[in-house]
């Protein structure tokens, strides 16, 4: 196993269209770094990169210490589980498996041993001799997976390799993902548009958007810190709120105004940083904000849409003449109807705040 | 489909008998001896083999098949190589000037036969090889590369390029690929272009003519088109060996009917 | 996203793909530019100048637009245009209808497809030579089976190939014969893209099947039409193998079309600038008809020819 490092890495295609920009990462031996992001965010394009499949436009990438910028896909020994799993038609799961250790000429006897241990480890012993053209899709998702085990490759690439599989489906074999991560020790580096599965897997997480990483920590600490407001709204279900606000100091009172309301925010994270006359962003994930009976709490408002997903439910509420909706999540019990005025108490220790130029949050600016 | 009729049964049967009535009427004719050819309708009494006998003893038909075996053969597996890796490279790399030499390609195989004939005739004899096979491959690979190259574009631009891709990860260099990922998922479109260049070379007749300076050289077509009798034109001779030339294409049309068909209605239902 | 190209990173890859690119392609270019394109610009350069082999001491002046007014006050030339004009439309009507009324026997046909396929097919496949020499030997007079079966009707002549008008018969027959199968199969995939449910709404609606034919058919079935007809066009335009072996061009030139009068100025005449300004004509009409289809309908059609 091994460790990557990409150094101020950019891809710049020929019509101009720049999916990478001054990209600088380093993924440390045996953790599972995921890449999230929405489409065209550039993750699949630095998979690609570290992969070899695509020529860096500029800077460097290295594996295990060695400068592999210039390498062929071919001698990086990675090995890729790719979205649509690309397993060979016109052969057997048996052939499939074997075919890269073919490749680098191992004694037969070698390859059947590591092969069946591969099959056994996946429980797919009985599909050797099928074509691929005979699996289901989760059978032909843990060929794909067994074709990079056998490798014992110096890292693991997997390209949204949940994302063709049905949602019943995805939900057991992302356990199974993440088991396996923890059985092999391997360093794996993982592409998704879902934050909820990047979440649960991640050992660290790298948050994309437009061609450039915004943030890069631990699941945990995004979701408590985002750095961005990007990184706030697209991490965490139902999405944090932002509102657009100024900052005003008076004495040991600091207030933020937004549109419809305003709150003293003396216990919001950053709030030290904060200077009068400043104009932010605030945000305040839908889980912090509480709701009560009318009167009761911060801000009144009327219930326009209610969500039921069961554990909990999300209501929409729209507090004074707001464009956008508050989102409030509450653990299931007794919701609001919608056409009810409400009282929504926020968590002030809860609140984010950003700068709105920057878009930053202004603990880790 | 809609519902079956005994109306469109009936019209298919007239049609597949009219169609099939003249070659019946060539075999048959063939079998008859010559100087019952041209009196009157009937079967004849009595087949005879006479003409075949003629066709392979006196006539020496076997240098012309042995001709358009060879030429047919050669033009196409160097058509479907050069072919195969033109094409390849078309679609699977980047590089200036690609639209162009497709048109080119494309464009050439467009010209008119007899527009070319008398310089490559001029160019053939320049470099000797008049009257060899090289002469009758090089015009002909001419006209059937593009065909191959169209054909195995089409295809290729059908095949995502992830697979190439995942053996590449496994570490096949790009040879290793086209060969084992590759050229086995083409192969269906290469079989088809196969079949069709050796028709076409096979049933070719301007060139042949042009381009053999004596009946060692004559492929069939135009050994049978200048059979000379002597007193009179050799029907039944002619006849024999035109079934003669006829049987191979008939039996690769039974063997690969639906691979040909597929072939050529590719380009009309996807346009 | 699915990616038709391959550009993986690799030691100075991408001057090495261009490099190994440009190998690929070599043969393919140069064999196509050495015996397709060369003698093309050397046909146009010959055609501009005066080269009788026969009149080897008048050399190889130069003679600019001669040849072509030449031609162009040749009455045989013009003949010959005509009959190729005359082929073209009279090939094209016959195989058109009747190929599409085999298209849609062919549509029906459930039992022993691949049996009719083949016995269809099989015209398309044989050597024109061969269909020439069949047609010939079955209208050759006296005593061929042509001639035996129209009897003594007043409307058979007495020598096919010797009258000027009839000997057009069997060449239309045969031309037919070898390929409206061909145009069947063309028409036959784009009757198969029809939705059948038009026609069970059309059924429904009491429209009778010749109302059905004209209105849904006929209209959808348009496209495929006019590949079929603009590519046989092109065909039909360039015969040269059918005339040649069955009339040799005769009774004298009454049958001859613009490829064998090119063909006889070159190679019996020996007027070789003559003959390349032939060639240049029938080239450039010929290239006109395949760029319009090309503009119409992409280059697929053209490479499906006939064998």
């Amino acid at each position: 196993m091994a460790a990557i490092s990409l150094e101020a890495v950019s891809k710049v295609y020929p019509n101009g269209h720049a999916a990478v920009r001054d990209v600088t990462l380093g993924i440390d031996d045996g953790e599972l770094l995921v890449l999230v992001g929405p489409s065209g965010s550039g993750k699949s394009t630095v998979l690609r990169l570290i992969a070899g499949l695509e020529t860096a436009s500029g800077g460097r990438i290295t594996i295990g210490g060695g400068d592999v910028t210039d390498v062929a896909p071919q001698e990086r020994d990675l090995a890729m589980v790719f979205q649509t799993y690309a397993l060979y038609p016109h052969k057997s799961v048996r052939e499939n498996l074997a075919f890269a250790l073919e490749v680098r000429r191992m004694p037969a006897a070698q390859i059947e041993e590591r092969v069946r241990a591969a099959a056994t480890g996946l429980g797919i012993e009985s599909l050797l001799d099928r074509k691929p053209a005979q699996l289901s899709g989760g059978q032909r998702q843990r060929v794909a997976l067994g074709r990079a085990i056998v490798r014992e490759p110096k890292a693991f690439l997997l390209d949204e390799p949940l994302s063709n599989l049905d949602p019943l489906l995805r939900a057991g074999t992302r356990a199974e993902l993440a088991l396996l991560h923890r059985r092999l020790g391997a360093t794996m580096v993982y592409v998704t548009h879902d934050q909820e599965e990047a979440m649960t897997l991640a050992t660290r997480m790298a948050v994309m958007n437009g061609g450039i990483i915004e943030q890069v920590a631990a699941p945990l600490e995004i979701f408590a810190r985002p750095a961005t407001t990007f990184v706030a709204q697209f991490v965490g279900t139902p999405s944090m709120n932002l509102w657009p606000a100024t900052w005003s100091c008076a004495g040991a009172a600091q207030q933020m105004e937004a549109a419809s309301f305003s709150l003293d925010a003396a216990k919001a994270a950053g709030a030290s940083a904060a200077q009068d006359g400043s104009r932010l962003v605030i945000g305040l994930r839908p889980h912090d904000i509480d709701v009560t009976p009318i009167g009761g709490g911060d801000v009144d408002g009327t219930v326009e849409l209610v969500e039921a997903l069961g554990a909990w439910t999300t209501m929409h509420v729209r507090v004074g003449t707001d464009r956008e909706l508050i989102r409030v999540a509450a653990l299931a019990g007794p919701a609001a109807r919608p056409g009810e005025r409400v009282g929504l108490r926020f968590r002030r220790d809860r609140l984010q705040l950003f700068d709105a130029a920057t878009q930053r949050n202004l603990l880790t600016s | 489909m809609t519902r079956p009729s005994w109306r469109w049964s009936f019209v298919t049967a007239v049609i597949v008998s009219a169609v099939l009535f003249p070659l019946g009427w060539a075999v048959l004719s063939s079998l008859t001896p010559e100087s019952r050819l041209f009196q009157a309708p009937g079967l004849p009494r009595a087949l005879v083999l006479d003409h075949y006998r003629a066709l392979f003893d006196a006539r020496d038909f076997w240098t012309p098949i042995r001709n358009s075996i060879i030429v047919a053969g050669s033009t196409t597996a160097l058509s479907v190589t050069f072919g195969t890796a033109c094409a390849y490279a078309l679609v699977r790399m980047r590089f200036r000037g690609k639209t162009l030499v497709l048109a080119f390609v494309l464009a050439v195989s467009m010209f008119p036969q007899i527009s070319i004939v008398a310089p490559l005739y001029l160019v053939l004899r320049e470099l000797r090889l008049l009257d060899t096979y090289p002469g009758l491959v090089l015009p002909y690979l001419t006209f059937a590369m593009p065909l191959t190259i169209w054909m195995l574009v089409g295809f290729l631009r059908q095949l995502p390029a992830e697979l190439e891709e995942a053996a590449f990860m496994d570490g096949a260099s790009r040879w290793r690929t086209a060969w084992d990922v590759l050229l086995p998922l083409a192969a269906p479109g290469v079989a088809t272009t196969a079949i069709l260049t050796f028709l076409y070379c096979w049933n070719e007749f301007l060139f042949a003519l042009s381009f053999a300076l004596g009946p060692d050289s004559y492929t069939v077509p135009v050994a049978i088109v200048l059979f000379r009798g002597q007193y009179q034109v050799p029907w039944g001779e002619i006849l024999a060996a035109a079934v003669v030339a006829t049987a191979p294409v008939a039996a690769i049309v039974l063997v690969a009917q639906r691979h040909i068909v597929a072939g050529l209605t590719a380009g009309a239902v996807k346009g | 996203m699915s990616r038709t190209r391959l550009s993986p990173a690799g030691r100075g890859s991408n001057d090495a793909d261009a490099r190994l690119a440009w190998t690929l392609v070599l043969p393919a270019l140069a064999i196509t530019l050495a015996f397709g394109f060369l003698p093309i610009v050397w046909t146009f350069w010959e055609s501009l100048h005066l080269h009788d082999l026969r009149m080897p001491w008048r050399g190889r002046p130069f003679v600019g637009a001669g040849n072509y007014l030449e031609i162009v006050a040749d009455p045989r030339f013009w003949s010959a245009l005509g009959h190729t004009g005359f082929f073209v439309a009279a090939t094209l009507v016959i195989e058109l209808a009747a190929g599409l009324l085999l298209a849609m026997a062919l549509d029906r046909v459930t039992r022993a497809r691949g049996l009719v396929r083949t016995a269809v097919l099989l015209p398309w496949a044989v050597p024109t030579v061969v269909v020439a020499l069949i047609w010939r030997f079955m209208f050759e007079s006296p005593g061929g089976l042509a001639s035996t079966l129209a009897g003594g009707s007043r409307f058979a002549p007495q020598t096919w190939f010797a009258d000027p008008v009839a000997a057009w018969i069997p060449l239309l027959l045969a031309d037919a014969w070898k390929t409206t199968p061909f145009v069947a199969i063309l028409l036959l995939a784009g009757l198969q893209q029809i939705d059948r449910s038009l026609y069970e709404a059309a059924e429904v609606d009491g429209a009778s099947a010749w109302r059905r034919f004209r209105h849904i058919t006929l209209p959808l079935l348009m496209p495929a039409l006019l590949v079929a007809a603009l590519f046989r066009s092109l065909d039909a335009f360039r015969v040269f193998d059918l005339v040649y072996v069955m009339t040799g061009g005769g009774p004298g030139t009454a049958t001859e079309p613009i490829a064998l009068y090119t063909f006889a100025t070159l190679l019996q005449h020996l007027e070789f600038g003559l003959g390349a300004a032939l060639s240049m004509i029938v080239f450039v009409m010929a290239f006109v008809v395949a760029l319009a289809s090309i503009r119409l309908f992409g280059g697929r059609a053209f490479l499906e020819r006939s064998a």
